[in-house]
């Protein structure tokens, strides 16, 4: 049940409360896909200077991240939210952890090329996973419109996009194992690649975990450990029909 | 069954499956939990329809009440959750003008058949007032008065009632020295306790509570509310009230109202995280007064 499509509650000011946690968490999403471009900006250009921005910029994604838990909490203390006002703040207060966990992984990216490039050029070893970084960056953006319209057909196919990046990194990862056997001078720089590669590929999962806020949110059934295909099955059918 | 090595969906593992390492089998199909026996149930309500002189207060109702568990009925002003209430005891026999089709069941009997004691009724279904009625006698007349009605003499028997219903009733530490001073000089929330007592010394099986706590200060709501959590394990209870975060917060069922009609009748937790119907989730979201 979409709360946007509802008419307002008789306390407006409990409107505005909601409709404020609601613009925040899309906020912290634009930081932090932001934050994401400039990381992929310095792997596929080389420009170090946007992966110092983000190491010196997280902090602001760590902020929001309090400031709306502390929103939440004060509308479960003053409102008692029912139904899909509390399904709106219960998914939100989870949103914003995957959401700051993003903005960590980019970070750490960010550190790991500013140490790397400390002792030697940014090789072919980052080129690869452009495109994993490409892809969960449309992820994040594509969970963060499902959010914004309560769209949960929208998210679950961004939930079933997760096994598609598993198997490009399973790519990626052969290929950089390859580079090492190749030449032992490659360990090390190799090594960083791997620690980035895994650090876009839980930026995927923190992707998907939103998407099944958003399930939970609009069609209120907490998909978490459940099998997508068993989520695909019950969506398709009619309301009524579903448990 | 053992994991693939390759990239393909691994097929759900079942009971035997050690769980594998691999993070690609993080679609596990979650064990459906076996499904929870539907309870007994103890008032069953059969396309009741209930008229006011020409006026149909309520609706084609269709609700089994559950054995020892707290249903509440909620709605807006007017939508006949005290009047559907009253017909759980035939309250609604003493206004002048009011009819009634099809029935209601307590364990299995019609209470509207023409051959059955109504005062009798009345002593299987208790029935609580918002405003605590206290007579005007003793704390322990008040008690024991439903025993002497039916005949018990043994000051015993209503010595060891009164006691048993009192502290069923959570009063006992507070009354136990005075009990033959006068019931009205208790305060609102212990009256309203001592109502319960009265109500529970007869040994019903159904205590009807209509919006028991609305007239108390909230430290005597909550122990109302504790009081209720406690009875529920020896009778069935419905209660009426206005105030939906004591109906999530004391019920097991829910009963949503609207205009004389049960609009959604599910389990508390569900009907209060997803309701499945728009009226409902405008009522408890307070989208509509």
């Amino acid at each position: 049940m979409a709360t946007s499509n509802l008419p307002h509650h008789i306390s407006q000011q409990f409107d505005k409360e909601l409709e404020d946690i609601r613009s925040k968490v899309l906020a912290m999403g634009g930081l932090v896909e932001d934050h994401l471009q400039r990381v992929l900006d310095c792997l596929s250009k080389g420009d170090l200077e946007a992966a110092e921005y983000v190491a010196v910029n997280d902090y602001k994604v760590n902020s929001l991240e309090v400031e709306i838990d502390s929103d939440c909490t004060e509308i479960l203390l003053r409102r008692q939210p029912a139904a899909g006002d509390l399904r709106l703040v219960l998914s939100v207060s989870k949103a914003i952890t995957d959401l700051e966990r993003i903005g960590d992984e980019s970070e750490k990216i960010a550190r790991l090329i500013l140490q790397l490039e400390s002792s030697r050029p940014l090789t072919i070893y980052y080129v690869g996973m452009v495109g994993v970084g490409y892809h969960v960056r449309r992820m994040l953006r594509t969970a963060l419109d499902a959010f914004a319209r309560m769209d949960a057909a929208a998210a679950l196919r961004v939930a079933q996009e997760d096994k598609e990046i598993d198997t490009e990194t399973d790519a990626i990862m052969r290929q950089l194992i390859t580079y090492m056997m190749e030449d032992p001078r490659a360990i090390s720089p190799v090594l960083y690649a791997v620690l980035s590669l895994r650090a876009l590929e839980r930026i995927g999962d923190h992707a998907r975990n939103i998407c099944e806020n958003v399930i939970y949110l609009v069609e209120g059934k907490d998909v978490r450990h459940v099998a997508l295909e068993q989520v695909e099955a019950e969506l398709s059918l009619p309301r009524e029909a579903r448990t | 069954m053992q994991p693939t090595p390759d990239n393909s969906e691994s097929p759900a593992p079942d009971a035997s499956t050690p769980l594998p390492v691999s993070r690609r089998l993080v679609g596990l199909t979650r064990p459906e939990a076996a499904p929870a026996p539907a309870p007994a149930s103890c008032l069953s309500v059969q396309n009741l329809d209930l008229f006011y002189g020409e006026t149909r207060a309520l609706k084609d109702i269709r609700m089994e009440i559950p054995a020892k568990q707290v249903t509440a009925f909620i709605g807006p002003s007017g939508c006949g959750k005290s009047t559907l209430l009253r017909c759980f005891n035939r309250m609604n026999d003493l206004i002048d003008g009011v009819r009634i089709t099809g029935g209601v069941l307590l364990d299995g009997q019609d209470i509207y058949a023409p051959s059955v004691n109504v005062a009798n009724l009345r002593r299987r279904v208790g029935m609580v007032f918002q405003k605590p009625n206290p007579f005007p006698k003793s704390i322990y007349e008040n008690v024991a008065y439903g025993l002497r009605i039916q005949g018990v003499r043994s000051r015993r028997t209503l010595d060891k009632t009164v006691e048993r219903s009192l502290r069923a009733a959570a009063l006992w530490d507070e009354v136990k020295d005075r009990l033959h001073d006068s019931a009205l000089g208790l305060s609102g929330g212990q009256q309203q306790r001592l109502v319960i007592a009265r109500a529970v010394a007869v040994e019903p099986e159904v205590l009807l509570l209509d919006e028991p706590a609305s007239a108390l200060d909230p430290i005597s709501t909550l122990k109302i509310e504790e009081l209720i959590y406690e009875l529920k394990s020896d009778y069935t209870i419905v209660i009426v009230t206005h105030n939906m975060q004591q109906a999530a917060r004391v019920s097991d069922h829910t009963a949503f109202m609207y205009l004389g009609e049960l609009i959604e009748f599910d389990a508390t937790k569900t009907l209060f995280t997803r309701p499945r119907l728009k009226k409902t989730e405008d009522y408890i979201t307070g989208r509509y007064g």
